[in-house]
């Protein structure tokens, strides 16, 4: 399972995934898929400047991550799978790479418009739908912030049909 | 010789670390109050934590502590450089390196940041000290 986590998270590469998940997991590689972050160097220098020297990180769009899914599944390395929002991994889950894996949503903080879901986890109209795409494209969804914390499946917080609470 | 404004400093880390960093410094070195300011990440999107930064700076010079390099306070930080001047920050914080800034943010930026590397990395150390030190010092000897 060269996939080792595919999370949603807005801090990106911070301190839980670097060295909460980052520690549990041992991953070689942090693939970090954004559209925007792709077409900005000097935003992944940033990140870069703050990673650990064992790990590395490269910067994706959604329709090149789509082209190399497979090819990070069946490679060696351990890699971490990254957005920083819901819609961008629904959108790699409707290319067809994600059916069958687990999503894990691990940081998405209040902002105008965004519910309560979980202490670490707010969500929009919005972005309960995107979880919603994430169901329907054939992935499972849970919350988790930290490997030590409770995984929580999402279907016991929102109705997956529709993404209502 | 014009003088140099005294840098401010925000203490910007996970959790609680940044209000207990803050609250030491005043008990050891009575700093005034407006010298260092906490700042903590938690609940805070990226965004919001890059505007709550900005409320935090409120002079020409402000030098933004930071705990891990790779965290989202190090990444909100550093992103900040390219949009406020005066703005210096340092990843790695620890309280040797804070006294040391409230002791000298009087200094020009060149001066004050390398004091304040120097100060933070001398005071890591370990008792005992690991066994490479120690074949270091017997190789030293010839």
């Amino acid at each position: 399972m060269p996939i080792v986590l595919l999370r949603v998270d807005e801090r990106l590469i911070h301190g839980q995934v670097v060295v909460g998940w980052g520690n549990a997991l041992h991953p070689d590689r942090i693939v970090v898929v954004d559209d925007d972050l792709a077409a900005s160097t000097w935003e992944q220098e940033l990140y870069l400047l703050g990673l650990p020297n064992d790990l590395e990180a490269v910067f994706e769009t959604v329709d090149m991550a789509s082209d190399l899914f497979g090819g990070w599944k069946r490679g060696g390395e351990r890699v971490f799978v990254l957005t920083r929002d819901v819609s961008t991994m629904a959108r790699l889950a409707e290319h067809g790479s994600l059916h069958g894996e687990e999503v894990n949503l691990g940081g998405i903080h209040y902002a105008p418009g965004r519910k309560a879901v979980l202490p670490y986890l707010y969500l929009s109209d919005e972005e309960r739908a995107g979880v919603a795409r994430l169901a329907a494209a054939g992935a499972r969804v849970a919350a988790r912030d930290v490997p030590g914390a409770r995984r929580v499946d999402m279907d016991d917080l929102i109705d997956l049909k529709d993404g209502s609470p | 010789m014009s003088e140099v404004v005294p840098a401010r400093g925000i203490v910007l880390a996970h959790g609680e670390l940044g209000h207990g960093l803050v609250d030491a410094v005043r008990q050891i070195a009575g700093a005034e109050a407006d010298a260092l300011v906490p700042l903590s990440n938690r609940g805070l999107s990226p965004v919001t934590l890059a505007d709550a930064i900005r409320e935090h700076i409120t002079g020409p010079r402000t030098y933004l502590f930071t705990d891990l390099p790779s965290g989202s306070c190090g990444f909100v930080s550093r992103k900040l450089l390219r949009d406020v001047a005066g703005l210096v920050v340092v990843s790695g914080v620890n309280l040797p390196l804070l006294l040391e800034f409230v002791m000298s943010r009087h200094l020009p930026d060149a001066e004050l940041s390398a004091r304040l590397l120097e100060k933070g990395r001398s005071a890591m150390g370990c008792s005992p000290a690991p066994p490479t030190s120690h074949a270091d010092r017997i190789a030293s000897r010839g």
